[in-house]
């Protein structure tokens, strides 16, 4: 197999890797918050619930997680899922798996701000809403993004996970490839893949901190 | 005419019984000094009168609008809709100044009355360059809180207050997180709002302050006003309890 060839197979796997990756952020950050809200709420039943699901994501291997939710619709419930649903699974499971980390970092950021930012939005006459978009949202995104930018990384590489499953994203591609044709090749141009991914997010998470540094 | 009325006010953290039965109603143009040692409840008084904190019973009425009052001798409020309304009747300054960190000096001052308010952006930012001009910030409408001294911070604090065109403009210790040579400035503020006969109620430590704008002076101790009257009384205290505390601060300063 030439190397054009092999590079063409691993450069869909990637392009499938990175859909994983921005799906899951796009689901597992807004949901975080959401999370983390049931996990700060008074009501003692939500907040029991939540903790009991943001135990069970951090306490079991995501692998395990991501089988479950593939099979888990026949196994436990019969039903038959259709072809599409293999990608649906992989989006899915990371999402649940991911907004569980991004409600505690969420949870520790809004803990850390000091409750007169929200007493002198209040005594302004600030709905609950607007204080919370306008004055402690963006303090806290300030506060949780090294934290934030950590998890982004950690999912670059959890994104080969999906061979449990055998979603075909770059990782199970460079396996296969790697034992039909004995060659450490497709190893090696998945390693400098996540490499060069992670660079990139780790350079863009840093433009964004810079620019949110104005203030102390 | 009244613009604050509270009569009868209760609360207690648990156990704790933190005002016990205080009436203090404040008239317009009047500047109400309140003195006290820490733990007297002075703070409470005012968190309670600024919504921050509910009360246990009692009244509590702005410009004849009732916000709480006393059912089964249990306090209700009024609903929501109408207490922010109330808030615009009322600004105060948090010892802890409180500005939002995120926001330009101009636009922690701008943000109320245009958000919530909705007044046009042009008008408000007349008014609050006026307002810099009048705390001697000009020049730092662009300037982040963190680079601002503390003297500073609470004088565009104040603004923001003012920018909100309160009746009422309550300080809650307004100098006690500052350097000595900081509380000058600020104090020199808020004697000029004195004097342009701005309603004010005032929880303060600086007792020489409290006797040059006050028209009149409280003294709490244990959830009880103790004694009140003009300024007179920080040199001339009736009570004992009131003496013991001022003659302690002077061991203290001197």
């Amino acid at each position: 197999m030439s190397f054009g060839t092999m590079a063409a197979m691993l450069g869909g796997g990637m392009l499938k890797s990175i859909l994983i990756y921005f799906c899951t952020l796009v689901g597992a950050l807004p949901l975080g918050l959401l999370v983390a809200f049931g996990r700060m709420s008074k009501n003692r039943i939500l907040s029991g619930i939540v903790k009991v699901y943001i135990s069970i994501m951090r306490g079991t291997p995501l692998m395990l997680q991501l089988m479950v939710v593939f099979f888990g619709p026949f196994y436990l419930l019969r039903i038959s899922t259709g072809t599409g649903y293999r990608f649906a699974a992989v989006v899915i499971g990371f999402v649940l798996n991911y907004a569980a980390y991004f409600a505690e970092i969420y949870r520790g950021g809004i803990n850390a701000i000091p409750v007169g930012q929200r007493e002198a939005a209040q005594v302004l006459g600030y709905s609950r809403s607007r204080t919370f978009m306008t004055i402690i949202l963006p303090q806290v995104v300030r506060h949780i993004l090294p934290a934030i930018t950590n998890e982004m990384i950690t999912l670059v590489k959890d994104t080969s996970l999906a061979f449990a499953i055998s979603y075909a994203e770059m990782f199970t591609l460079a396996k296969k490839i790697a034992s039909s044709h004995a060659t450490l090749m497709p190893f090696i141009i998945s390693g400098v893949f996540y490499y060069v991914f992670n660079f990139l997010v780790a350079f863009v998470m840093e433009r964004c901190e810079k620019k949110l540094s104005y203030y102390r | 005419m009244k613009v604050l009325d509270m009569q009868g006010i209760r609360k207690s953290f648990g156990e704790l019984s933190v005002l016990k039965d205080i009436s203090l109603s404040v008239e317009e143009g009047e500047v109400v000094a309140i003195i006290g040692p820490s733990g007297s409840g002075k703070s409470t008084l005012l968190r309670c009168a600024t919504l921050l904190e509910t009360v246990d019973g009692g009244s509590i009425t702005y410009l004849d609008q009732a916000v709480a009052w006393e059912e089964n001798g249990a306090a209700v409020y009024a609903p929501p809709r109408e207490l922010r309304e109330m808030r615009q009747v009322f600004g105060l300054v948090f010892q802890n100044f409180n500005l939002f960190p995120h926001f330009s000096v101009l636009r922690n001052i701008m943000d109320a009355p245009m958000k919530v308010q909705k007044r046009p952006g042009a008008e408000v930012e007349q008014e609050a360059r006026e307002l810099l001009k009048k705390m001697g910030l000009e020049g730092r409408e662009d300037a982040y809180p963190f680079q601002l001294s503390g003297g500073q911070q609470q004088r565009v604090a104040i603004a923001r207050a003012l920018a909100m065109n309160p009746k009422l403009l309550f300080f809650d210790e307004p100098t006690s997180a500052l350097d000595p040579e900081l509380t000058g400035e600020v104090l020199r503020v808020i004697r000029r709002l004195a004097e342009e006969k701005m309603t004010m109620v005032i929880v303060t430590h600086e007792m020489g302050f409290a006797r040059q704008v006050a028209d009149r002076v409280i003294f709490m101790d244990k959830g009880v006003i103790v004694e009140q009257g003009g300024p007179e009384i920080i040199d001339h205290p009736v009570h004992a309890r009131t003496r013991a505390f001022l003659n302690k601060l002077e061991g203290e300063t001197t």
